[in-house]
C-alpha cells in the first residue's frame, strides 16, 4: 500500500476516492438539506450553475426540472452510486475468494465441479444477465447489489484460486502440515492471506466497473428508482433537458468520471508495486 | 488447430445452452407470468387459471422446458407479448444492426488503441506518456450512455450536424447510391464515435503494457543496440511480437464492447439486440427476453471463438501447444 502511494496514480486515485466519499457521507453538512424537498417548482426549476434562485437561494450546481438542488443529489447520489460499488466488490470478493479458496485447495471431483462452474458463469454475457435478474424483480438499491455481486465474483475465484495452488505446494504450507495444524487452519492462515494479494487489485478495478454497471442499470429505470438520487438516475432525468438545462446530466456524469479514474488508477499503482502482471477485473 | 476449434464450439454450445436454460428458469422463478401480463390487471382468478391452461404454464415445469426447447431448436420462438410479431423475425432484423456497430467499432477502437500505444512505448515514461495515459483511463472510466449524451448535446441539439436517433433518416426511403450511404455514414457516426471512443481507451491502456513487455525482449535491445531507428523497430519488432496477447484480448473485449452496445442502443434508438432485449426486459415480454438472451449469448460466444482462432493463426506456439495437448 505505501508502495503504491509512492506511485503519482496511486496518490491521485486515492485523493480522487476520498473526495467523492468524504462528498458522499459528509453530505448534510455540505449541502442544504435533503435532496428530495420539492419547494415552489415553478420559480426555482432550471435555475443555472453559480446562480441564485428567486428565493435568494444560491445553488452551486443549479437545479433541475423539479427545482430540486442539482450539487444536493450529486452528494447523496453519491452514497447509493458508491455504497452499491463498493458492497457489490466485497460480495464478490467474498464469494470469488469462498468458491476460488475450495476449488484450489479441495482435490479432485470437487475441485473440478467448482472450477468448471467459474468456467461456465465467467463465460456467461452479465449485462445481458444483470437486465434479465433486475427486471423480473422490483429493482432497488439492494438487488442491484446483490445481482452485481452474485456475477462478477468469477474473476475472484479464478485468481484465488490459482494463487492458492501455487501457494499451496510452498515449502511454509509443508511445514505447515507438519507441525500438524489441521488442513483449514494452514489454509486460513497461512495460504489465504497470501493468496489475497492480486484480489485487492481486481477489487479496486472492480469498484470502478460496478459503478459504471449501477449507473447503466438505473440510467435504464431499472436500477435504483427515484425519487432516491442516483448518478446513474439523475442522467437519466436529465436526458430530456439537454438543451434547456444540460447541468442536470452533465454533473452526475462528471462524478462518475472521477471516481471511476480513481479506482483505476489506484487498482494500477496497486497492481505495479505488488509486482504482480495481473490485468483482470471484476 | 481442427481439434481446437471442435472443443470451443462444443464449449460453446454448452454455454449458449447453459444461458437459455438459466434464463427459462429464472422467469419461471420470478413473480409474475405471461399470463398476467396478456391479460393485464383486470383479468378474473379464472381468467388467468384459463389462460394459463392456453399457454400450457400448467403442466410440469420440465415438460414446459423440454417442449420450449424442441420448438426453439426448430426455430419457433415465439410471438412478442408486446408487439404480437414473431421473436425471430425481430431478432432477425435486430442482430445484423448490433454485429455492424459492434465490428466497426472494434476494428477502429484496435486500430487508433494500437497507435496511440505504440506512441507511448515508443515514449516510455515521457510528459507524452503520461498526458495520453491520463487521457486513456480518462476514456475507459467514461460512461457510454453518458457519453452518448453528451455528443448528442453537442454535436445533433448545439452544432446540429449529425442525428442522433435511429440508423436512418425519414426519407430514407427517397435516398439512392452516395445519398442514402451519406445518410447512413450520418447515423452511425454517433453511436460509433462513442463506443469506439471507450475502446481506443481499453485498447490503448493494454495495447501498452504488451508493448513495454516486448520492448524488454532481448531481441528488441539487440535490434536497438544494431542502431535500427525507433519506428521501424516499434513496427517490425515490437508491435509484432505485442500483438498475440493483444489477439487474445480482441476476443475479450468482444463481450465488454458488446455490453457497451446494450446501452449506447438504448441513448441512440439503435435497433440491435441491446435496444430489443432492454425493451423487452421492460415489458416483460417473455418470448422476446428468450430469443434476445439466447442471441447475445450467441454473438458473445462467437466473438471469443474468432479471436481464439485468429490468436491461434497469429501465434505459431499457440497452436503447436493446442497440439500438443490434444
Amino acid at each position: 500500500m505505501t508502495a503504491a502511494l509512492r506511485d503519482w496514480r496511486g496518490r491521485a486515485g486515492l485523493l480522487l476516492v476520498l473526495l467523492a466519499l468524504v462528498a458522499a457521507i459528509a453530505a448534510p453538512l455540505l449541502t442544504g438539506g435533503d435532496p428530495g424537498t420539492l419547494g415552489d417548482v415553478v420559480a426555482t426549476r432550471f435555475v443555472p450553475p453559480f446562480a441564485r434562485d428567486v428565493h435568494g437561494v444560491f445553488h452551486l450546481l443549479g437545479t433541475d426540472r423539479l427545482g430540486r438542488d442539482v450539487w444536493t443529489r450529486l452528494a447523496y447520489g453519491g452514497r447509493i452510486s458508491l455504497a452499491v460499488g463498493f458492497l457489490s466488490v466485497l460480495l464478490s470478493v467474498v464469494l470469488g475468494t469462498t468458491i476460488g479458496a475450495a476449488a484450489g485447495w479441495w482435490r479432485g471431483w470437487p475441485a473440478a465441479v467448482l472450477s468448471g462452474f467459474t468456467d461456465f458463469a465467467l463465460a456467461l454475457p452479465r449485462v445481458v444477465l444483470l437486465l434479465l435478474l433486475v427486471a423480473l424483480w422490483r429493482p432497488n438499491a439492494a438487488l442491484v447489489v446483490l445481482l452485481l455481486g452474485a456475477t462478477g465474483w468469477m474473476p475472484v475465484a479464478r485468481l484465488v484460486q490459482a494463487e492458492v495452488r501455487a501457494h499451496a505446494a510452498r515449502p511454509f504450507v509443508e511445514g505447515a502440515h507438519s507441525v500438524g495444524a489441521r488442513s483449514r487452519r494452514v489454509l486460513w492462515r497461512h495460504v489465504l492471506p497470501n493468496a489475497l494479494t492480486p484480489v485487492i487489485v481486481a477489487a479496486a478495478l472492480g469498484v470502478g466497473n460496478a459503478i459504471l454497471l449501477e449507473a447503466g442499470l438505473s440510467y435504464l429505470g431499472l436500477g435504483v428508482q427515484p425519487p432516491t438520487p442516483s448518478w446513474g438516475n439523475m442522467i437519466a432525468s436529465g436526458r430530456d433537458t439537454l438543451v434547456n438545462a444540460p447541468w442536470v446530466a452533465t454533473a452526475p456524469g462528471v462524478m462518475l468520471v472521477v471516481v471511476v479514474v480513481g479506482c483505476t488508477l489506484l487498482g494500477d499503482a496497486l497492481r505495479d508495486a505488488m509486482g504482480g502482471r495481473s490485468t483482470a477485473a471484476l | 488447430m481442427l481439434r481446437m476449434i471442435a472443443h470451443r464450439v462444443l464449449a460453446g454450445f454448452a454455454v449458449v445452452a447453459g444461458v437459455v436454460t438459466l434464463t427459462f428458469l429464472l422467469l419461471h422463478a420470478a413473480p409474475g407470468d405471461p399470463a398476467e401480463q396478456l391479460l393485464g390487471p383486470t383479468a378474473t382468478a379464472e381468467q388467468l387459471a384459463a389462460g394459463r391452461h392456453a399457454l400450457g404454464l400448467d403442466r410440469p415445469l420440465a415438460v414446459q422446458y423440454l417442449s420450449w426447447l424442441s420448438r426453439f431448436g426448430r426455430g419457433d420462438w415465439g410471438t412478442s407479448l408486446a408487439t404480437g410479431r414473431p421473436a425471430s423475425a425481430m431478432l432477425g432484423r435486430a442482430w445484423p444492426a448490433t454485429a455492424r456497430l459492434v465490428l466497426v467499432s472494434l476494428v477502429l477502437s484496435y486500430g487508433l488503441g494500437l497507435v496511440v500505444a505504440a506512441v507511448q512505448a515508443a515514449r516510455h515514461r515521457s510528459k507524452l506518456d503520461t498526458t495520453l495515459s491520463i487521457a486513456s483511463v480518462t476514456l475507459v472510466a467514461l460512461p457510454g450512455f453518458w457519453l452518448g449524451l453528451m455528443l448528442v448535446a453537442v454535436f445533433t441539439y448545439l452544432l446540429r450536424v449529425l442525428p442522433a436517433f435511429g440508423v436512418a433518416g425519414y426519407d430514407v426511403d427517397e435516398l439512392h447510391g452516395w445519398a442514402r450511404l451519406v445518410d447512413a455514414l450520418r447515423h452511425l457516426a454517433l453511436p460509433l464515435a462513442t463506443l469506439t471512443l471507450i475502446g481506443i481507451g481499453a485498447a490503448a491502456r493494454f495495447a501498452r503494457g504488451a508493448m513495454l513487455d516486448a520492448i524488454e525482449q532481448p531481441f528488441v535491445v539487440a535490434a536497438r543496440a544494431k542502431g535500427l531507428a525507433t519506428p521501424r523497430l516499434m513496427r517490425h519488432h515490437v508491435l509484432r511480437h505485442a500483438l498475440i496477447p493483444i489477439v487474445t484480448l480482441l476476443g475479450l473485449s468482444l463481450p465488454a464492447l458488446f455490453s457497451g452496445a446494450v446501452f449506447i442502443e438504448a441513448v441512440f434508438a439503435w435497433p440491435g439486440v441491446g435496444r430489443v432485449l432492454v425493451e423487452a426486459v421492460q415489458a416483460r415480454d417473455y418470448p422476446v427476453v428468450m430469443a434476445a438472451t439466447a442471441v447475445s449469448a450467441t454473438l458473445v460466444v462467437v466473438g471469443n471463438l474468432a479471436a481464439d482462432v485468429v490468436a491461434g493463426l497469429v501465434d505459431p506456439r499457440v497452436r503447436a501447444r493446442e497440439e500438443a495437448s490434444a
